[in-house]
């Protein structure tokens, strides 16, 4: 559903994708994961259209995206929970989801979709008259997934959900996260550096270096890879 | 506290007393005066010692406070009223205020001069409301507003001089002029953040005055355009002896004839479109393109990612909020009967900028509070003449000490996480 070919990406005439060759089957939850500065968050930022590929192509759906504006691909159903959050400190939780539903149809479905966001993540339900700021950040982030999902995504983009987060509620965050997959049929394209949590939750997965995808297979091999166990799951990880 | 700190806190003040003393001393105690042929020096010491003694009680009261580790009292004070002003009383404060504002004409101590007082610190609100669009709501921050504000000036005048039509007819037409160069302004700057923002807005503000002032053939240059027809009461002119065929105000309501009524007129044209300003902006808030300004200003990667399209906002941002410039401007230029690009000066941008910044940045009440502020204070001192300008720096510089977040800087009620205070 989402094919990504030969992507080149530039800050300037800093190359920071290298021909990426990646794609996301209907249904599927797949995991990137890769080192600092490897160009992870640059092919979500690409795929969203914030970024422009300067050659290469993404597909989605049939559809050629690389030249959209990021309003038109949000339009389409790919939905990205950006890196650190960035929820909208100082609108309120209410506020934050209903600006999430701007692109579904002028947030028409507003009310039934807020509902299914609060059955997924009650806490925000209890503190939606709060401002965002005042969030703990695992809070922050089940926001940004909420308000993300308020949009109706076909594709969820996810940057990082584990980042600066108690390991307690990365925990709940992954749950969560297989629950969107499943139960609302929601397809998930997961940016990880906690490799271990990444590959075990995808279905299949990627390793990115710098700016250039090396290996793929299911999640569960890369997890028995040797040379993935090596550079991304010993030592560094925590279980 | 001990004895030894109360006289090293006298010390301390006498040096500080000592030094007011060598600088007010040539300052303010040698006065020139200019006396047939040459200067003479009247001595003016009775000032210098009252000036020498409020620096030493000042240091004092200050010394005898620090030594304790608290901060000064009557500040403290001071600065606890303003925080306890939250956006409930806000809101009562609000309605006081608008009915104050209804009856205020017709108070027995209000004359002219406070009516021409409060029609400006009117103006100035809307001005300031009309900017809380674009810099407390989109955060982009327009140091060039005051280009709005003289758009829908002059196409005010223009458009009444050359074809004669009636305010009612020319004042949305002047909200529309401004709103397309608000529009115009968006364009270039889509792509600027903060401080190269308030760069390009600022000398969008400078390059039309300056073709204000050159565009000879049609704005008259800097004499301006005079003859500006005067507002009416629903088609009844304010004049003593109306045209034949005719009936003017007075006439109608078989009043005696006042220039009072005029100036009435105006001050509740200006307050109601100060409302309607202050309505609208609290209304669209609740719509998903105020809540997109908002969120703008949070934070424009993460508008993106949710689809929404910054272009479009910005740009309504500046054409909604020059729209309002517009009118503002329309109502000047009727109000005075004659503009010129004199009233359009950078310091004007820069007041409004002051109002919103130091209402609180987006609240609507503290635009109002500080318009008041301002204003006032400058007004009060008129009779410095050009010294009533250290007053209105004063006044900025006590508010950003006191309340650094402007005086009103909280929207609305947070409800705090473990009841804890912020």
């Amino acid at each position: 559903m989402l094919k990504i070919s030969n992507v080149e990406t530039f800050y300037g005439k800093i190359q920071a994708l290298r021909g990426v060759d990646l794609d996301v089957n209907d249904g599927e939850i797949v995991s990137l994961i890769g080192s600092n500065g490897a160009g992870k968050s640059t092919l979500l930022m690409t795929i969203s259209g914030v970024n422009k590929a300067k050659r290469g192509n993404i597909v989605f759906n049939g559809k050629n995206i690389e030249n959209q504006a990021p309003h038109k691909i949000v339009d389409m159903g790919i939905c990205q929970v950006p890196e650190g959050r960035r929820i909208f400190s100082r609108l309120t939780v209410e506020e934050n989801l209903r600006l999430g539903s701007h692109a579904n149809e002028k947030g028409k479905y507003f009310e039934n979709d807020i509902k299914e966001v609060y059955d997924l993540f009650p806490v925000l339900s209890d503190r939606k008259t709060q401002r965002g700021g005042t969030l703990s950040g695992g809070e922050q982030q089940m926001l940004a997934i909420g308000r993300a999902l308020m949009s109706k995504p076909k594709v969820l983009l996810l940057d990082e959900p584990s980042l600066g987060i108690a390991p307690k509620l990365v925990n709940q965050i992954f749950v969560s996260i297989k629950n969107i997959n499943k139960e609302k049929n929601v397809t998930i394209f997961l940016v990880e550096q906690n490799a271990k949590k990444a590959l075990e939750l995808a279905d299949r997965a990627y390793v990115l270096v710098n700016g250039k995808v090396t290996i793929k297979g299911p999640g569960q091999e890369l997890l028995k890879n040797k040379d993935i166990r090596a550079a991304y799951l010993e030592g560094g990880a925590k279980n | 506290m001990e004895i030894k700190d109360i006289i090293q806190s006298f010390k301390d003040s006498l040096f500080t007393g000592l030094i007011a003393l060598a600088l007010f001393g040539p300052i303010v105690g040698l006065r020139t005066a200019s006396k047939g042929e040459g200067l003479f020096i009247t001595p003016q010491w009775g000032v210098v010692f009252l000036l020498v003694g409020l620096c030493i009680l000042g240091r004092f009261l200050i010394n005898l406070n620090s030594a304790r580790k608290t901060e000064i009292t009557f500040f403290s004070k001071f600065t606890s009223k303003f925080s306890v002003i939250t956006e409930d009383k806000a809101k009562h404060f609000a309605i006081t205020a608008i009915l104050f504002a209804v009856v205020f004409p017709f108070l027995p101590f209000t004359d002219r001069y406070f009516m021409d007082v409060a029609i400006m610190i009117l103006t100035y609100i809307m001005l300031g409301w009309g900017l809380n669009i674009v810099v407390g709501l989109a955060g982009l921050l327009d140091l060039g507003y005051v280009a709005f504000y003289a758009v829908g000036a002059y196409s005010y005048a223009l458009i009444a001089t050359t074809f004669g039509w009636s305010f009612w007819i020319c004042l949305p037409l002047a909200g529309l002029f401004a709103a397309f160069f608000g529009i115009l302004l968006g364009f270039p700057v889509l792509r600027l953040r903060g401080d190269y923002l308030a760069i390009v807005t600022l000398g969008f503000g400078e390059i039309i005055r300056i073709i204000l002032i050159n565009w000879y053939e049609v704005t008259n240059g800097p004499d301006g355009i005079t003859g500006i027809p005067r507002p009416s009461f629903f088609g009844l002119p304010f004049k003593r002896s109306p045209d034949e065929g005719e009936t003017s105000f007075h006439l109608f309501f078989n009043l005696d004839y006042s220039t009072m009524h005029r100036i009435i007129f105006l001050y509740y044209l200006i307050l109601v479109l100060a409302l309607i300003t202050n309505y609208f902006t609290l209304k669209i808030r609740k719509l998903p393109v105020g809540r997109a300004w908002e969120a703008l200003r949070e934070d424009e990667i993460a508008c993106k990612s949710l689809g929404v399209n910054p272009t479009n906002t910005k740009l309504t941002a500046f054409a909604i909020g020059a729209m309002f410039g517009g009118f503002a401007g329309s109502f000047f230029a009727t109000r005075q009967a004659f503009i010129s690009p004199e009233s359009f000066t950078f310091i004007e941008s820069a007041i409004i900028v002051a109002i919103v910044v130091l209402g609180g940045m987006g609240s609507q009440t503290g635009v109002v509070l500080a318009s008041i502020f301002l204003i006032g204070i400058t007004e009060m001192f008129r009779d410095l003449e050009q010294y009533r300008m250290i007053a209105f720096g004063g006044a900025m510089v006590l508010i950003m000490v006191f309340k650094p977040k402007g005086i009103l800087a909280n929207r609305k009620p947070t409800i705090l996480m473990h009841g804890e205070k912020k």
